[in-house]
């Protein structure tokens, strides 16, 4: 090998080298940024004695599932006491008819604001998307009170039913971002096939835009899933409480049970876990398409 | 027959009414406005009424644990409440916490959200693991990343003041959410950790979409990478961040789920927003009227936010 050749080589192997630790860096400033989840899914997964010593123990000796055995009660010695089971059901039944009934909503509204102009468009969709600016606790002090009048409070269907209504607005916005991606076109050639503006949204841009419908409908799933400002004002005991206002279980006047809270939390984050490493790519398109074609 | 019927509605849509064309597109005009009556009619019902019943209520003295406060309405004490507020020393101070926390927040977020999305874009290997990474604080709900921040500052059991015992950073602990600005910066951090990674995506596919050839002919005339950040990525992001800060901007008061549990607002009213302090003034005081009053306010300087970045958006899609 001679000098001549191996100059350049080593120049580029620098530059790989270079690249590399730009991209190790990267790397761990995300770490960095993730770490704090990671602190928590860890001390759920801790024995007791290891949470809130001093100093810390940074990394776990063992793990165990002590703390979700007495989240459902299966640990008679500490038996945590909380409704775990009411919190899931009625979590997860505001959080599926929100979503079945926002999405199915939305997504006629999109369609109509991404294929047609029509007297008031804009106005109208200003509006709806105002409508989700309003803050939790704004909407929750009337809500509450009218709540009362009509016996819907500390009632799961009372509960669906706003979070179908807060959720509309983002589907909506969304849905209008998907169809917006397909063609027109491809509804032209349905309408000289014959169909009316009915059929070719349900057999031609429904069909296409099912990819997106899912990422729609993720985002509904978690937002009411997670929602807590109204939750905490019109709902009062486990027969309608969900999970985030259940978190507040575990704490009392003065102690708080940081490991039965991290546990809940793991359970909390579980449907999040799945959803999102299913949409990532989906979910970014719909908010940015926008940006390209307005 | 049949064919003139079914012609292609969208391109003629302003064909002569006279036409046989005319009976589809007569059906076909309430089209779009039959598929957003769904929509209307859940908003109106279940935000639009809601909210008009709470400008009412806030020009009551309604409290409900005293039945001699009625939900009547009196042209004469109409604007009690308002003045009330007005005149109140602890609202001020939660209007001032307000805008200080959204201002920093969402500035600080974007900020940082820019930088790795700069960072992120120019990496050559492991996207997949860094966009996994950055989706994680997203998965955790806002009462999650207010529990855990509460538990990462606690006085006597948090990690910050164990960490820094324990490598000799601090002397004693330290009651990070009692003092201040202490109180109100671990509020922050809390909110941008959950601001960040979504700001992040969508500048990220943004800075992805740009066309390349542009910075290629931008560093063929030999403009330093500054200069074509400022010049070129920054300008032609601008729609992307118009976008994220809408999202954002419809969010913040998600903030509110943070600060009710990380501080409560207190102690002394030193983290105070208007959030928290119109939801204790209905639960703890069952001031109805003066809470509502007080959302009201909130409520406007949302709307007015919001509407600004909207019309910025509108804008800045035209010239795109």
């Amino acid at each position: 090998m001679t000098a001549t050749t191996a100059a350049p080589r080593r120049r580029i192997s620098r530059r790989k080298v270079n690249r590399e630790v730009y991209n190790l860096f990267a790397v761990v400033i995300l770490l960095v940024i993730a770490l704090p989840a990671f602190w928590i899914v860890f001390t759920a997964f801790r024995p007791g004695n290891e949470v809130n010593t001093t100093p810390p123990v940074w990394i776990p000796h063992t793990l165990t599932l002590d703390a979700f055995a007495s989240l459902f009660g299966l640990n008679p010695d500490y038996a945590s006491g909380i409704p775990v089971f009411s919190y899931l059901r009625n979590s997860a039944a505001v959080a599926i008819v929100a979503t079945l009934f926002a999405l199915t909503i939305g997504t006629l509204a999109g369609y109509a604001f991404s294929r047609f102009q029509f007297r008031g468009h804009t106005a109208i969709f200003l509006g709806i998307m105002l409508s989700r600016a309003v803050p939790g606790v704004a909407l929750g002090l009337p809500l509450f009170l009218l709540m009362r009048q009509y016996h819907l409070i500390d009632t799961v269907h009372g509960l669906a039913l706003i979070y179908v209504a807060i959720n509309i607005p983002f589907t909506v916005w969304l849905m209008d971002g998907f169809f917006r991606q397909i063609p027109k076109e491809l509804d032209e050639a349905a309408y000289i096939d014959g169909c009316g503006y009915w059929s070719a949204f349900w057999r031609v841009d429904l069909p296409l835009s099912l990819p997106g419908m899912a990422a729609a409908g993720i985002f509904a799933f978690l937002a009411a899933w997670n929602e807590y400002q109204i939750a905490s004002l019109v709902t009062s005991t486990p027969k309608s409480k969900t999970f985030p206002v259940g978190l507040y279980d575990f704490t009392t006047q003065f102690t708080v049970d940081w490991r039965g809270m991290t546990a809940m939390s793991v359970l909390m984050i579980i449907p999040a876990i799945i959803f999102v490493i299913l949409v990532q790519r989906r979910l970014t398109e719909g908010l940015t398409f926008g940006a390209l074609k307005g | 027959m049949a064919s003139t019927d079914l012609a292609p509605p969208a391109s003629s849509i302003d064909a002569d009414p006279r036409t046989r064309t005319s009976t589809f597109h007569r059906t076909q005009r309430w089209f779009p406005y039959a598929m957003i009556a769904p929509t209307i009619i859940v908003i109106v019902l279940v935000i639009v009424y809601p909210m008009l019943y709470s400008v009412y209520v806030s020009f009551t003295p309604f409290n409900l644990l005293r039945p001699t406060t009625t939900l009547v309405f009196k042209f004469s004490t109409m604007f009690r409440n308002y003045q009330k507020l007005l005149q109140d020393d602890v609202f001020w101070r939660s209007v001032l916490h307000t805008v200080v926390f959204l201002t920093v927040t969402v500035n600080l977020s974007y900020f940082i959200a820019l930088g790795l999305s700069q960072l992120m874009a120019k990496v050559t290997r492991g996207q997949g693991i860094m966009r996994t990474l950055l989706m994680i604080p997203m998965m955790f709900a806002p009462v999650l990343v207010g529990f855990q921040f509460a538990w990462f500052f606690n006085a006597t059991v948090g990690l910050v003041n164990n960490a820094g015992l324990s490598l000799g950073l601090l002397t004693e602990p330290r009651a990070w959410l009692v003092d201040q600005p202490t109180g109100m910066i671990g509020i922050m951090i809390a909110s941008i950790w959950m601001n960040v990674p979504m700001l992040t995506i969508i500048l990220l596919a943004g800075t992805l979409s740009l066309p390349q050839e542009v910075f290629e002919a931008a560093e063929v005339d030999g403009a330093p990478a500054w200069q074509r950040f400022r010049h070129i990525t920054m300008p032609l992001l601008r729609p992307f961040t118009l976008i994220a800060l809408t999202v954002l901007s419809l969010d913040v008061a998600r903030a509110y789920d943070i600060v009710r549990i990380m501080t409560g607002g207190g102690p002394a009213h030193r983290t105070e927003m208007i959030w928290t302090n119109a939801g204790r003034l209905a639960t703890r005081d069952s001031a109805y009227g003066l809470a509502s009053a007080m959302s009201m306010i909130g409520v406007i300087l949302g709307i007015a936010f919001t509407l600004y970045l909207f019309r910025q958006l509108v804008k800045s899609r035209v010239v795109y």
